[in-house]
C-alpha cells in the first residue's frame, strides 16, 4: 500500500510541476463541447444523443492525457529506474489512481459545462452520479492498462485511442444507457443493469491488469 | 540486512532479440566480499547482462537467483538489496534532488536516512543543491546524484554500468572510494572497458568473445 500511495504522490508533484495531463484533457474537452455545441446550433438533441454525445466528448478528452502517465516514464527514461524500486502490482495502482483523479477533475469541469451548454436535463442526480464514479473506475482501469501496452511503441498517441476503444466499449455502452436513464427516469432500479455491468467491467478489469501487469510491464 | 552472506548467482543466461544472439550461456556465481567485471566490445551485450540481473529484463533462457544467507530471495522483493547506476537510468527531472532521494527512500522503506543522505551529498559534492530541480544539474551532478539515489539503502549488490561516465577527477575519486568499501563485506558488479576499472575485480566476465 505504501508503494502505490508513493507512486501516486509523485506523479501529483510531477503533474503539478508540468500540468501536461491535466491542460492536455481540459483542453481537449472544451473544444470537443465547444465544437458539438457549435454544430448542433438551435437543434434540440434527443437525451439518447445528448448521453452519447457526453460519453463521446468524455472518452477522447480522457484518451488525450490518461496515457501520459507511462509515456512519460518512456520518455524521460524513468521506467527502469521506477522498476528498480518498486512491484509491478504497485506501479500499476499507483498509476490506475492518478488516472482516477485525472478523470474526476475532469468531469467537475466537463459535467457541469455539458449540462448548461447542450440544456441537458438530468431527472436523477443518483443515477447520473452513480454512472460517472462507477464508469470512472472502468476508464481509468483499462485506460491505465492500455498505457502501459503502448508506451513501448514508437506510435503511441494514435495507438492509445485505437487500442482503448474496443478494450473499453462496455463502458461506453452501458455508460451512454445509464446517462440516458439519468435523464429521462427517477428511479435508481431502472439503470440497475447497466450500474452492475459497470461495475463488473471495473472489477474485471482492475483485477485483470493486476494479475497481467507485470507481463506487460517486465517485456 | 548487515552481516548477511549474500551471492548472485548467473545460470546459463542467453538472450535473443529476434535473431540477434546477444548473451550465450553466461554463468558465474559472486559472494559478498567480492567483485565481478562484466566487459566486452560496444554493442556485445554488457548492459543486456546487468539488466538481466538487475530483473529489469527477462532473459530468453536461464536465470538469475539471489541467496541471503542460502535463502533465495523472491523476485518482487530484489529491489531492496540491489542498487543500480548506469547511464540509461533517470531520475525525475521536473523533482528536486531531495524530493528524487525521499521518493527512493521511501519505496525502499527506508526511515532514518537523513545522515546517510547528507554523508554521500557531501562525499559528492552537491551539498546545497538538494532543492534545486535535477534538471538544473549538469550531465556530470546528475551522475552523482544517481550514485546517492543508488547508495541510500547501503545495498548488499552494487551494480556499476560505466562508473567513470561524466564524471570528473573528483567524481571519479569518490566513486572509487565507494567501489572499494561496497567490494569490502558486499557484492560489486561493474560493467566497464576501462583497464583500471577492471583491476577492481577478482572475477572478470569477457561477453561478445566467441
Amino acid at each position: 500500500m505504501k508503494q502505490i500511495w508513493l507512486i501516486f504522490l509523485k506523479d501529483i508533484q510531477q503533474e503539478f510541476k508540468t500540468r501536461y495531463a491535466i491542460n492536455a484533457i481540459m483542453l481537449f474537452a472544451i473544444v470537443t463541447l465547444s465544437a458539438v455545441s457549435f454544430s448542433i446550433g438551435a437543434y434540440t438533441a434527443t437525451t439518447r444523443v445528448l448521453a452519447a454525445l457526453f460519453w463521446i466528448i468524455l472518452f477522447f478528452s480522457s484518451m488525450s492525457g490518461l496515457s501520459h502517465i507511462f509515456i512519460r516514464e518512456e520518455e524521460t527514461q524513468t521506467a527502469d529506474t521506477l522498476k528498480l524500486v518498486a512491484r509491478p502490482s504497485s506501479i500499476y495502482l499507483g498509476k490506475f489512481f492518478f488516472n482516477l483523479i485525472l478523470l474526476i477533475l475532469l468531469e467537475v469541469i466537463l459535467i457541469p459545462l455539458f449540462i448548461a451548454i447542450m440544456n441537458f436535463k438530468v431527472v436523477s442526480f443518483q443515477i447520473f452520479l452513480l454512472t460517472m464514479f462507477i464508469g470512472n473506475f472502468g476508464l481509468a482501469g483499462g485506460g491505465t492498462m492500455v498505457a502501459a501496452i503502448i508506451s513501448k511503441a514508437s506510435t503511441k498517441g494514435a495507438l492509445f485511442t485505437v487500442l482503448s476503444f474496443p478494450i473499453l466499449l462496455p463502458v461506453l455502452i452501458s455508460g451512454i444507457s445509464a446517462t440516458r436513464k439519468a435523464a429521462e427516469s427517477v428511479k435508481l432500479m431502472d439503470a440497475q443493469n447497466e450500474l452492475q455491468a459497470l461495475l463488473a467491467y471495473g472489477v474485471i478489469i482492475i483485477v485483470a491488469s493486476i494479475l497481467l501487469f507485470d507481463f506487460v510491464w517486465n517485456e | 540486512m548487515l552481516n548477511a552472506k549474500m551471492e548472485l548467482i548467473a545460470e546459463k543466461i542467453v538472450k535473443r532479440f529476434v535473431h540477434f544472439l546477444v548473451l550465450k550461456n553466461i554463468s558465474f556465481k559472486v559472494s559478498s566480499g567480492s567483485a565481478i567485471a562484466i566487459t566486452g566490445p560496444n554493442g556485445s551485450g554488457k548492459t543486456t547482462l546487468v539488466k538481466i540481473l538487475c530483473n529489469l529484463m527477462a532473459p530468453t533462457r536461464g536465470q538469475v537467483v539471489y541467496q541471503n544467507n542460502s535463502q533465495k530471495i523472491n523476485r518482487e522483493d530484489i529491489f531492496q538489496y540491489i542498487g543500480l547506476v548506469g547511464p540509461y537510468l533517470q531520475l525525475y527531472q521536473e523533482l528536486s534532488a531531495q524530493e528524487n532521494i525521499d521518493f527512493f527512500a521511501r519505496m525502499r522503506n527506508l526511515k532514518n536516512y537523513s545522515a546517510r543522505v547528507k554523508q554521500l551529498m557531501e562525499l559528492f559534492n552537491l551539498s546545497g543543491r538538494e532543492h534545486d530541480a535535477v534538471k538544473t544539474y549538469s550531465s556530470g551532478m546528475q551522475q552523482r546524484l544517481k550514485y546517492v539515489c543508488a547508495l541510500i539503502h547501503e545495498p548488499e549488490v552494487l551494480f556499476v554500468d560505466e562508473p567513470r561516465s561524466n564524471l570528473d577527477q573528483a567524481g571519479i575519486e569518490a566513486v572509487y572510494s565507494i567501489l572499494q568499501e561496497q567490494k569490502k563485506d558486499k557484492i560489486l558488479v561493474i560493467s566497464t572497458n576501462d583497464q583500471e576499472d577492471l583491476t577492481l575485480a577478482d572475477q572478470i566476465i569477457r561477453v561478445g568473445v566467441a
